[in-house]
């Protein structure tokens, strides 16, 4: 079935058109990786996704799971399965790591009316997925992200993905700062969590990523729409002639033409 | 400009006031004189207005303009007080409109060489204790507020810990103000001499019982610390908002005396918090470390005089606020440098979060620095909850509401974490969870709507 269901999506940012319709079907399952020059509307998108109210839908749809994700705050979303792993993990000095993440573990088990998780079934799980990513056990001890260098607060992310198991995990360039070592752990993590009924969005500038995160198709996002769609190796394609090939087949945007 | 008359209207209340003290409780002499100075000096100078460059931000008028009588004596039961009394509190002075309650109180077993009592008793039984140090350090000439306390020195404690005596356990300080029908005020006057080598700490606990009335509070402590001389003081402000809660800090450090000062604004409608430290022997080192939360109307004035009186010491100041709805905030911090104290490291740093349109704060930096090879810095920010750590709180699942407490609680916990753990830093976090959930179950409080907080919410 479909999972995600983006129709004609319209996002402007201060005024400014951003996304400027997409279409895009995402079902359980798959693995759709986005690619685009910087500037494109790849981080607006998966932002619109996880419910950022600075950015403004000013026309289109997106039903997730047969619900109007636009009529969702944030943390409904998320609780819905929705994540996002973001490009700027936000360090949060005095909230602790694992206090964080086990009261938005919680608050997800709640929402599904399930019962909320103690101590006792926390640490064995959370423990066994900083195994997962290669963590040291200290980072837990700390402040949210705060000091933690750029390959452990992507790490991070995917941590929080792992243990909050969402149906959606929109990955917002998750390779952007990481040398190959962090990357292939990182990557470790994400394809650990493919399976038939979670699907993932990969927003990526370069190719590298999807090496290791190897994706079921690949849409190229030039100028706030989806120019072209493809299988993986589309990827390959766009490594080797870049974007320029793609923006010249593109159809000529509407301002333009008048 | 007031005329004559109101001028003796003015004062009139005061006389009769000051009359009525020195007919109830009758002093030795040299306590006598004491307080006729401090009247004549308060009667000289009377109250400070808004053109006094200390007092720029914060207005005393309403105040000045109301008769206050001495509080009512008022008995409570003990189990009156359970609901305010710290958790794990094994020393614990309790005090009722001012004056001590003996049969509410408890020392436990006290180390040898450490007397806690109320400086009433201690000032009949051992004049000599008290006459050595009390009044001989806080400013009555600059403040008018520490001239009216000691004018109306009455009850408060008395702590005396001998050379090299170490109080493991922290005392407890409880002043409870009742309702009263008419305008009522007590000036607590405490005296804590913590000999060479101590260790002690102190916790001040300002609370109102009962509903709200109109009540002033004016509270002096002399905290005089000797030659490495460790010792921590916890200020609680938590009165209701109808409260005037004025306090004075003045501490005296010997050299090498270890000593910090916790503040915790959470009520009092009118507020103003000195801490005045003077470092006045080698290698001390001071941390003024605060907290206030404002909502409703309440003003919240903190006012530090930090002055390095010799070589080598070193002071460290950071104050954090948090204001809602119309409360207004104020951080003065004045580090005054003397000629001889050379090789000064003193810091400052005031961080603030408003969370409402209406919501102010003043604060400002003062630096008097007449020596010449110092380390002075200080800085300041004023900022609303980022909202990007906000949307990255809830993009995991937490609704907006515990992503604002749980970034507030981490702002406050700043401040907390600055403070031993212990009975003491358990209580104070304990009560800065109950107000933050008071202010976001009540965001944006307008005026008057608030009421009495309920202090003992729990989860």
């Amino acid at each position: 079935m479909n999972l995600l269901e983006i129709r004609n999506l319209h996002v402007t940012v201060g005024g400014q058109e951003i996304l400027k319709g997409i279409d895009l079907t995402v079902n359980a399952g798959e693995v759709h990786s986005i690619m685009g020059p910087n500037g494109s509307g790849k981080s607006t998108l998966a932002q619109v996704l996880a419910r950022r109210d600075a950015y403004q839908v000013t026309e289109g749809s997106i039903t997730f799971d047969g619900k109007d994700l636009l009529e969702m705050k944030p943390e409904e979303a998320a609780c819905e399965g929705v994540f996002l792993a973001f490009q700027y993990p936000v360090e949060i000095p005095g909230i602790g790591n694992t206090y964080f993440l086990r009261s938005a573990l919680n608050a997800q088990r709640k929402h599904r009316g399930q019962d909320e998780m103690d101590a006792m079934d926390f640490l064995p799980l959370f423990r066994e997925k900083l195994r997962l990513l290669e963590m040291d056990d200290k980072l837990m001890n700390r402040s949210l992200n705060e000091g933690f260098s750029g390959g452990e607060k992507k790490r991070n992310e995917i941590l929080q993905m792992a243990m909050l198991e969402p149906r959606l995990c929109v990955l917002d360039e998750t390779d952007s700062g990481l040398d190959i070592d962090a990357l292939r752990i990182v990557a470790n993590g994400v394809n650990s969590l493919r399976n038939p009924e979670r699907a993932m969005i990969v927003v990526t500038h370069y190719q590298r990523l999807l090496n290791y995160i190897v994706p079921d198709f690949v849409h190229v996002l030039v100028d706030g729409r989806i120019v072209r769609s493809g299988g993986k190796e589309l990827a390959l394609e766009l490594e080797e002639k870049g974007y320029g090939w793609t923006e010249k087949e593109a159809p000529q945007p509407v301002g333009v033409r008048s | 400009m007031a005329t004559a008359t109101e001028q003796t209207t003015w004062l009139q209340s005061w006389l009769d006031a000051f009359t009525e003290l020195q007919e109830s409780a009758p002093a030795p002499a040299w306590l006598k004189k004491l307080r006729d100075a401090a009247f004549a000096r308060f009667c000289d100078k009377g109250f400070p207005t808004t053109r006094d460059e200390d007092w720029r931000f914060t207005n005393v008028a309403p105040v000045a303009r109301t008769a206050f009588r001495a509080a009512a004596p008022a008995k409570l039961a003990p189990a009156d007080l359970r609901k305010y009394s710290p958790e794990g509190a094994k020393i614990q002075l309790v005090f009722v409109n001012g004056r001590f309650a003996p049969d509410l109180s408890s020392v436990g077993n006290l180390p040898k060489g450490v007397t806690v009592a109320g400086l009433r008793e201690q000032t009949a039984q051992h004049p000599e204790t008290v006459e050595k140090h009390l009044g001989r350090y806080a400013d009555q000439e600059r403040d008018a507020f520490v001239a009216l306390n000691t004018a109306f020195i009455g009850d408060g404690a008395y702590v005396h810990v001998a050379r090299g005596v170490v109080v493991e356990q922290p005392i407890f300080l409880l002043y409870l103000s009742t309702q009263e029908s008419a305008p009522a005020m007590t000036h607590p006057r405490n005296l804590i001499v913590a000999e060479d080598q101590s260790q002690v700490s102190i916790v001040e606990d300002y609370v109102s019982v009962g509903g709200e009335s109109t009540v002033l509070s004016n509270a002096v402590t002399e905290l005089i610390a000797g030659e490495s001389t460790t010792a921590h003081h916890y200020l609680i402000e938590r009165e209701h908002l109808k409260a005037f809660n004025f306090s004075t800090l003045r501490i005296q450090q010997g050299r090498s005396a270890n000593i910090a000062s916790h503040s915790l604004l959470l009520g009092g409608g009118l507020v103003r918090n000195n801490v005045h430290p003077v470092l006045a022997g080698e290698g001390g080192e001071c941390l003024i470390n605060g907290l206030f939360l404002g909502t409703g109307r309440q003003h919240l004035d903190n006012y530090m005089h930090v002055e390095h009186a010799s070589p080598h010491c070193g002071s460290r100041q950071f104050y954090n606020g948090i204001l809602d709805a119309q409360s207004h905030g104020v951080f003065h911090g004045r580090i005054v440098v003397h000629k001889i104290a050379q090789k000064t490291d003193a810091k400052q740093t005031n961080r603030n979060l408003l969370l409402s349109d209406d919501a102010q704060i003043d604060t400002k930096p003062q630096l008097e620095i007449y020596a010449d090879d110092v380390k002075c810095t200080h800085g300041a920010t004023i900022g609303q909850i980022e909202e990007n750590a906000l949307f990255y709180l809830r993009s995991r699942g937490l609704n907006e509401a515990e992503a604002r407490k749980l970034l507030l609680m981490a702002f406050a916990e700043e401040c907390v974490e600055r403070m031993h753990e212990g009975a003491a830093r358990d209580h104070v976090e304990k009560l800065i969870r109950e107000s933050l959930r008071f202010m976001e179950a009540h965001p944006h409080q307008a005026a008057g709507a608030v009421t009495e907080r309920n202090w003992t919410e729990t989860d």
